[in-house]
């Protein structure tokens, strides 16, 4: 059953027409192919139509479509099965959260590390709806090194509305788990690609995405806060989360337009959810062009523009 | 029956014999109640005597005690906020920041200066609240990564004192960066060994707390400062329950093992001398 958004409606009525041509045809045995036809044309051209003009509050409802794929689906595909999943961050526990572990890229191992969130409701709990605690990033920082001891890339997929903001994870310590892997992060000696697959949300998000290279894909979003609370913040209330969306120039095109991120990957025809595989597949491509370039880079070479590339984003005036 | 009785009714002195009190002729402390003198109170370092409470103090006031003689030399004091994103909420951000900054007299939530400790030369930054919450934009970022700059130029040590409500909305994913950034320096003051002391006075939390402020060598903070990562209004809202008492305050952070030390501002600067001079040795 395939969940619609309601800015997909007129998409929900062509699909269900041709639904409704094909099972008349088989009834009746008339050839209906024409009209099939004619009505997935139709379906396409809309499809496309309302997608290359998504608001920026569309894109984020996009972001959140429980049919889009998370993070382990990503990687399944990527590494071709050949995925070790690695728990614990060797001092609390492990954190649901936050998956990481070796997978195998076209013969070359790859550390993979991202926000995981659930598929149905026992599983989102069980992940804690992508929200990791102090122990998901120690555990993402623990990965990170453990590839750069044995020089292997990372890549790290973003999917997150937050760290987690509870008792524990302040008494464990949020902010200094987050602080560490930006400052660790910033002087790993390996590759490192961060791909926004989702949700990019504020520190949560960027604890696991100071990279080499920063992609969106199309339909995401990356900024401070989520359009909720900056509505509730700004204007007192969660009815201004258009507004605030479009103000908080968040999506992709707006990211990389402000050079905050080094590009943007292309979803499939209706988002990623639509055609997962495909949206796997372009990924995978785009992981494998820049670790070949970057794998090339010497490390100190590597660390130096890294750090370069975050200390010139920001726009001052001099006076 | 009462021991005393009012033989007059009412007020019955006239207005215009009525005695005005100057305004800001005295302080009262919010936690104990005890009213001094403000000349006694700034004497004391906004500290207030019978309870210890922290009054929030701005650059100008930690400069004009933690620096020989009140004196510095301001770094970067020219730089302002751009408008990248045309934010405008209830009021346009560039309208906001002129407001603010003619308010307040400062350029942006941070100010960074050299001078010395006694006599330890140092590089110190030190943020505004009353600068739009000593919230972080481009220009917070910038400054600090300029000051970090300065100290790797001149191999001296820096300080950072952190006051701030997190990342500043208005130039959202600008502002995120900025956390990026600054840590992305601090790295490079590490690799160059030069001594980095992070002081954390009321309030410290969201972006500030998940960048810089927990990444000293030495995290020091003042009393009873609220330090986190969330607001306690988010995690009280997250959670559904009340706080435990204490919750995030410094005596907090420090038993779960994120600062070394809890110090009176009143000894602040001859805390920061010692320790200046135990990296030195």
């Amino acid at each position: 059953m395939t969940t619609y958004l309601d800015f997909e409606e007129p998409i929900k009525i062509i699909a269900e027409e041709i639904e409704k041509v094909k099972t008349t045809g088989e009834k009746t045995q008339v050839d209906v192919s024409k009209t099939v036809k004619e009505l997935e044309k139709k379906l396409k051209d809309t499809t496309k139509d309302i997608y290359e003009n998504l608001s920026a509050w569309q894109r984020v409802m996009v972001s959140r479509h429980p049919d889009r794929p998370y993070t382990l689906a990503y990687i399944d595909y990527i590494t071709n099965g050949t995925f070790i999943e690695l728990h614990g961050d060797r001092s609390v526990k492990d954190d649901k959260a936050m998956v990481g572990g070796f997978g195998m890229v076209e013969g070359k191992s790859v550390m993979f590390i991202g926000q995981q969130k659930g598929i149905n409701t026992k599983m989102r709990q069980y992940r804690n709806f992508g929200m990791a605690n102090p122990e998901g990033y120690r555990k993402a920082l623990r990965l990170m090194k453990l590839a750069e001891k044995f020089n292997k890339p990372v890549v790290t997929l973003i999917d997150t509305p937050g760290a987690f903001p509870g008792i524990e994870a302040e008494e464990r310590g949020q902010g200094e788990a987050i602080a560490k892997n930006l400052m660790e992060m910033s002087q790993l000696k390996v590759p490192i690609i961060c791909i926004i697959i989702g949700e990019g949300a504020s520190g949560g998000a960027l604890g696991i995405g100071v990279g080499d290279k920063v992609y969106m894909l199309e339909n995401t979003w990356y900024s401070v806060i989520s359009p909720e609370s900056c509505s509730s913040i700004l204007w007192r209330s969660w009815d201004h989360k258009e507004k605030a969306a479009e103000a908080l120039k968040l999506t992709a095109k707006d990211m990389l337009h402000n050079k905050l991120i080094d590009g943007i990957i292309k979803e499939p025809l209706g988002g990623a959810h639509a055609r997962p595989e495909e949206a796997f597949q372009l990924v995978k491509e785009t992981i494998q062009k820049d670790l070949v370039k970057l794998c090339k880079t010497k490390s100190d070479k590597l660390v130096e523009s890294r750090i370069k590339k975050f200390c010139e984003m920001g726009v001052i005036e001099e006076l | 029956m009462g021991w005393f009785k009012r033989i007059k009714e009412g007020i019955v002195t006239p207005t215009k014999e009525k005695k005005e009190t100057p305004e800001g002729l005295w302080y009262k402390c919010p936690k104990c109640k005890q009213v001094v003198t403000s000349i006694d109170h700034a004497n004391n370092l906004w500290v207030c005597d019978a309870c210890q409470y922290h009054s929030r103090i701005d650059s100008e006031q930690y400069f004009s005690f933690l620096f020989d003689d009140g004196k510095y030399k301001e770094l970067n004091e020219n730089i302002s906020s751009a408008d990248p994103l045309k934010f405008t909420d209830t009021k346009g951000y560039k309208e906001r920041i002129a407001e603010t900054q003619k308010k307040s007299g400062l350029t942006d939530a941070v100010r960074t200066a050299t001078g010395k400790i006694n006599k330890h030369t140092v590089v110190m930054a030190c943020m505004d609240f009353n600068f739009i919450g000593g919230s972080m934009g481009s220009v917070v970022g910038e400054k600090i990564a300029r000051a970090i700059d300065h100290s790797l130029r001149y191999k001296i040590p820096f300080i950072m004192i952190s006051k701030s409500g997190g990342a500043r909305m208005m130039e959202a994913a600008f502002s995120l960066m900025q956390m990026a950034k600054t840590s992305a320096k601090l790295s490079l003051l590490a690799q160059a060994k030069i001594p980095y002391i992070s002081i954390l006075t009321d309030p410290t939390t969201g972006g500030i707390t998940a960048s810089f402020a927990m990444l000293g060598d030495l995290n020091i903070a003042e009393p009873n400062a609220l330090i986190g990562f969330a607001g306690p209004r988010v995690v009280k809202e997250t959670i559904k329950k009340d706080l435990p008492e204490g919750f995030q305050t410094s005596e907090f952070v420090l038993e779960h093992g994120f600062l070394d030390l809890i110090v009176n501002r009143k000894d602040l600067k001859t805390k920061l001398s010692h320790l200046l001079e135990i990296f030195k040795k």
